[in-house]
């Protein structure tokens, strides 16, 4: 699946998007961002307060607990912005 | 008449009458324009802001605003509406977003203009980076937004 980083979570990865393949035992957003924030120094960094990430699935805003099954872009970013 | 809906997102200004204009051009259907803008203040608390950055999320901030855009067609009578959002690098003094909501009353012009921003605020997505003396950071989301844009959940 295609993941996208945006403003501070984007800068602190280093990257605006990825391909990943998580193992099966990753079926939601929380349980993907406990898995990247394995993936290194910088990942861990992003994901330090994981309370704070905000995350989308194909476009829309979704729930920690959301299964990602399915899922053709998920996103991770900090609270909005904007307006 | 159908209502007119526009939705833009663009690194260029807006003309705020011109946007009125093509709104209401043409149509003796509408009695009431609301028009919000959001400006780039050249102050935060005691900071002086030499300039934000706006970066955003293409795909889903279009999606997301036209969601809400025809949440807010549903809920209230009205005759059209207009949401342009800017992005890129933003000086003190310009303009960052504006909402038109057209009607035949103003009620419903106000009310779904301070829908749209609230949600807006919360919800779309758009980051804004803050130029100051000491360095750019990203701005923080402000709790009280969540609670304007929650205050428009039907219970």
């Amino acid at each position: 699946m295609k993941v996208k980083y945006f403003a501070w979570v984007r800068e602190r990865i280093g990257k605006a998007e990825e391909t990943v393949e998580p193992p099966p035992s990753v079926r939601t957003v929380d349980d993907l961002i406990g898995w990247l924030a394995g993936r290194g120094e910088t990942y861990a960094h992003a994901f330090e307060t994981p309370r704070v990430i905000r995350a989308a699935i194909d476009h829309a805003h979704v729930k920690p607990d959301t299964v990602i099954a399915g899922a053709r872009e998920i996103a991770f970013f900090p609270p909005m912005t904007g307006g | 008449m159908t209502a007119a809906m526009t939705i833009r997102i663009q690194e260029a200004d807006f003309d705020i009458a011109q946007e009125i204009s093509a709104l209401t051009k043409g149509r003796t259907d509408i009695g009431a324009v609301v028009s919000f803008s959001g400006i780039c203040r050249g102050t935060e608390g005691s900071e002086t802001i030499a300039a934000l950055t706006l970066e955003h999320y293409p795909e889903m901030a279009e999606a997301e605003i036209a969601r809400h855009a025809e949440a807010a067609m549903s809920r209230w009578p009205l005759t059209g509406l207009s949401v342009i959002h800017r992005v890129g690098r933003i000086k003190p003094g310009e303009n960052i977003v504006l909402v038109l909501t057209a009607s035949q009353h103003r009620q419903a012009a106000f009310q779904a203009a301070e829908f749209l921003m609230d949600y807006l605020k919360a919800n779309a997505p758009f980051w804004k980076r803050e130029e100051s003396a000491d360095g750019a950071s990203w701005v923080e989301a402000h709790h009280h937004d969540d609670a304007a844009a929650a205050r428009w959940t039907k219970s």
